[in-house]
């Protein structure tokens, strides 16, 4: 269960009372989390963790040095402190650093369910007997991961900055199998009563029944659906090479130099908002800078990237809230991102194509060139042949060689439903897509 | 640390459970990471933890806490119990770890220089000199240099009698420049890409590579790289330097030998394994050439430990033998379901996860030639250098892969500069085209310190041995 706001406050005022620093900022991470594996249609792996990790971030003029512990006697939370301190004393002054953030109005954001936090193992195990028994009585095999965890993050400093959330995930996902081929489904959610374990395995098995006995098919350039699994991983790629301030101020980014520019179709538009109502909200970041809502494209026409308070200083400008933790040298991230839905069912997106490929998910995506993001992976659990409008034949899976960004340049039709899926960081909504001409380079066995 | 995994033991044999082991785990790590001229990463982390594993009625449970006291130990033990009662409620084979393991031992890591003595000063001096270094090349827009230490002091008990103590420490360094011009970005990294090189040593792994002297180099040939001629598309002979090669390994050797992958436990994420049970002992994985051997013994590989989290002594054992696959890496339980006793290969990330089956130095044995007769030896082909970019298929056959650079091969000469070089293939087809490997002065084991595993998921960090190899009729530049 979760500690509360008072514990982890408790824990941040000794710390910030200990350190010797100019400035301080103490990270509390309370975590709950379990989670029940599947395979060969039983549970064959089942988890619970409990932690709280803290870090302490300690600015001596424009030295920074960063300590964390997960051991909360007195004596540790003083070690922390001064551990901090005494790595910022041999630091070399950062002339680029600011200040850690003022504290600022922060919107509360409802991100908690009882029900999630209060879900026992016997109830996850049930869950997951319901879907192996769906596998057996369908001849698949089953296997998947079911997780429901309680987080609670707050963010202080000596400047005055409090800031306090808890949320609860449950998050699902399941593979199933025969020789020949596979399907696939995930699920995330605040509240755990919102997780339909049946219908997750109803969708999978379809997808594995179907996609059994595929055809080879010549790589080459077709027109193709993307489910939204596959779409949440553009936005995961465009996340982390181009919509953060450190690859932009670094020239990493295709954002660099054509802000205001069209770089996508007028059918495409792209941002963050940590409070929107239908994400898994997430009001304030790392730093306790609350979250605004950032436009990375807008109708196709470049707009903006996120940035935490290193990066915005360096540009005189403001942290849109999107810092992660003291320490990565990532940049900012962006974490809850959207794609615009559009107005075509799938069903009308699969008439419209002459001859192409219905890919369900990728895998084992990664970047070949950064700046054109240029990606490479693999089709996975249901790629099959579209001709005359009509799903053909299950096909063997297809490595693609693609950028992401010439890709968001042929978009033909957007999805009018979409759906939320774990990112690099966070969480992302988007719809199914129609994309002309998409590059597959190769070709796996199955 | 004893009293506590002995109460952790006896509170889930009390409850029920047929088998269980306790791990504590007190780690302690130091970070140091300069981009340009700031130190923007300078960090010292501690954590300190136990898990429980049982085995009830055929089932496993696992729970884990960082509370380090007995009450807690009860707490714990009791819901790895309840935990494994649950996953009764889908039934499945039950749990058969076969013959016991009993051992009561313990084993340091061999180390010259602890680098936990070396000077913050001095640590941080290095790395700004490597990018001063690198810094002073036109081109480059970021030059990024890094040194990592952890030391990992861990307890293993279990219901057998084991009782084994472990210290283990870990050294690591890399820096990297990035070149940003004529379009393009480009990245030129040393010793090793993604991040670092690591290894189980003391601060000797970082002499050992002279980050400062090696910056400006590595700057240079980033920079270079703006205004190389890419890769052209084709199919080749290449020769793939060690580092690169080391990847090759881990992706298209290492995971595929991974016993739980083959049995299908890791479908659910990373998928399965074409080297399934059928093909032990008869499958031809590669050329003859071709030795890849398990190996948790090596000095100083990354995948170098005394006992695995099973409590299972480190050990060796060929994987492929004159290209045939000959050896998988096993836990307990996946080893008895074969009729064979466990090499070792169990490790966790954390008191927080519970071991899965993860590599150890899987390594290409060394050959015969060396480097500069391999290159003139080679009439026509691309000699391809650092890792870029990777991705596998989810049973391990179609793979591509991109390197930081290239250089042609004409009549036994080195030429041009490359790039964006890529290469795609299938990983039988690939190891069958290897026709020769270089000595063991070329040989390194390469650390990987970033193998991503499970639900939920670890990071693991495994060793690959290698020294450049030719292989022939290889599809490049996609």
């Amino acid at each position: 269960m979760p500690l509360g706001e008072s514990d982890l406050k408790s824990i941040a005022d000794r710390i910030l009372g200990a350190s010797t620093a100019d400035q301080t900022e103490v990270l509390v991470f309370s975590n709950d989390s379990a989670l029940t594996r599947f395979a060969n249609s039983y549970i064959h792996q089942n988890v619970e963790l409990t932690s709280v990790d803290i870090s302490v971030r300690a600015v001596i003029g424009k030295k920074i040095g960063v300590a964390a512990t997960n051991i909360l006697s007195d004596e540790s939370l003083r070690g922390v402190a001064e551990r901090a301190v005494t790595l910022a004393r041999h630091q070399k002054d950062n002339d680029d650093f600011q200040s850690l953030p003022a504290p600022a109005p922060i919107r509360q954001a409802a991100a908690f369910s009882e029900r999630t936090a209060k879900y026992t193992p016997e109830e996850r195990a049930d869950v997951v007997a319901a879907i192996c028994d769906a596998a057996r009585r369908a001849n698949v095999t089953a296997a998947g991961a079911f997780k429901t965890s309680t987080g609670e993050m707050a963010v202080a400093n000596s400047l005055g900055v409090f800031a306090y959330h808890q949320e609860t995930t449950a998050d699902i996902s399941t593979t199933m199998m025969v020789d020949s081929g596979s399907g696939y489904a995930d699920r995330i959610a605040v509240d755990v009563g919102d997780i339909d374990g049946k219908a997750l395995a109803t969708e999978a098995i379809d997808k594995c029944l179907r996609s059994a006995n595929p055809i080879a098919l010549e790589p080459g350039q077709y027109d193709v659906i993307l489910e939204e699994y596959a779409v949440a991983d553009i936005l995961d790629f465009l996340a982390y090479l181009a919509f953060g301030a450190q690859a932009f101020q670094e020239q990493r980014s295709f954002l660099s130099g054509h802000l205001g520019e069209k770089v996508m179709g007028e059918n495409v538009s792209i941002w963050d908002d940590g409070l929107a109502h239908d994400t898994i909200a997430n009001p304030f970041d790392f730093e306790g800078v609350p979250k605004q809502r950032v436009e990375f494209i807008t109708d196709g026409v470049a707009k903006g990237v996120v940035y935490d308070t290193y990066y915005a200083g360096k540009e005189d400008t403001s942290s849109t809230g999107h810092g992660l933790p003291a320490g990565m040298t990532f940049g900012p991230i962006p974490s809850n991102m959207f794609l615009k839905a559009g107005t075509a069912t799938k069903e009308e997106m699969l008439a419209s194509v002459e001859r192409g490929i219905w890919v369900s998910r990728f895998w084992y995506t990664r970047p070949v060139h950064p700046l054109k993001v240029l990606v490479t992976g693999m089709t996975r659990d249901g790629t099959f042949l579209i001709e005359k409008g009509k799903i053909t034949a299950p096909i063997k899976n297809l490595r693609f060689t693609q950028s992401y960004l010439e890709a968001l340049n042929q978009v033909e039709m957007s999805g009018k439903e979409t759906s939320l899926h774990s990112a690099i960081i966070g969480v992302s909504r988007v719809p199914a897509l129609k994309i002309k001409s998409w590059n597959f380079s190769g070709a796996t066995e199955f | 640390m004893r009293e506590l995994a002995v109460r952790a033991l006896d509170t889930a044999g009390s409850q029920g459970a047929s088998y269980a082991d306790a791990r504590v785990v007190a780690r302690k790590s130091e970070s140091i990471t300069v981009r340009n001229q700031n130190v923007e990463a300078l960090t010292a982390d501690e954590s300190l933890g136990f898990g429980v594993r049982v085995i009830v009625d055929g089932y496993w449970g696992f729970a884990s806490s960082q509370r380090m006291t007995l009450e807690e130990a009860d707490r714990v033990a009791a819901q790895a119990v309840r935990i494994a009662r649950a996953s009764a409620r889908a039934t499945g084979p039950k749990a058969d770890i076969g013959p016991q393991e009993v051992h009561k031992d313990t084993y340091r890591t061999a180390i010259v220089k602890d680098p936990f003595a070396i000077s913050l000063d001095d640590k941080i001096a290095l790395l700004l000199q490597a990018n001063e270094a690198m810094n002073k090349v036109k081109g480059i827009v970021m030059a990024e240099s890094n040194v990592y230490c952890q030391r990992e002091n861990k307890l293993f008990a279990s219901s057998e009698g084991s009782f084994i103590e472990q210290e283990l420490v870990e050294t690591g360094c890399g820096l990297e420049a990035t070149a940003v011009g004529e379009g393009e970005v480009q990245r030129r990294s040393y010793p090793n890409s993604v991040g670092r090189h690591q290894g189980t040593e003391g601060w000797e792994f970082i002499e050992r590579y002279d980050l400062p002297g090696n910056a400006g180099r590595v700057a240079e040939e980033a920079a270079a790289l703006l205004f190389a001629k890419p890769c052209p598309p084709g199919t080749t002979t290449i020769i793939l330097d060690g580092s690169q090669l080391a990847l090759q390994i881990h992706e298209s050797c290492g995971h595929a030998i991974e016993l739980d992958r083959v049995l299908g436990t890791e479908a659910a994420f990373a998928g399965t394994s074409f080297l399934t049970t059928d093909k032990l002992g008869t499958f031809r994985y590669g050329s003859d050439v071709v030795n890849l051997t398990m190996d948790a013994i090596t000095p100083g590989g990354l995948g170098t430990f005394g006992y695995d989290d099973e409590g299972v002594p480190a050990q060796s054992m060929p994987a492929v033998r004159n290209g045939i696959f000959v050896g998988y890496l096993m836990s307990r339980e996946t080893a008895a379901g074969l009729g064979l006793r466990s090499n070792g290969a169990m490790r966790a990330s954390d008191w927080n996860r519970i071991p899965l089956i993860r590599m150890t130095n899987v390594s290409l044995e060394p050959g015969e030639w060396t480097l500069e007769e391999l290159i003139a030896d080679t009439k026509d082909g691309i000699y391809m250098e650092t890792n870029r970019s990777w991705s596998i298929d989810d049973r391990r056959l179609n793979f591509q892969f991109g390197t930081e650079v290239a250089r042609e091969i004409k009549n036994g000469k080195l030429g041009d500069l490359m790039k964006n070089a890529t290469y795609t293939g299938m990983t039988p087809q690939f190891w069958a085209s290897c026709d020769a490997i270089c000595n063991r002065d070329h040989w390194v084991v390469w650390g990987t310190p970033n193998c991503g595993k499970g639900q939920p998921e670890q990071v693991a960090h495994t060793g690959h041995g290698a020294a450049p190899a030719r292989f022939r009729n290889i599809r490049v530049g996609l």
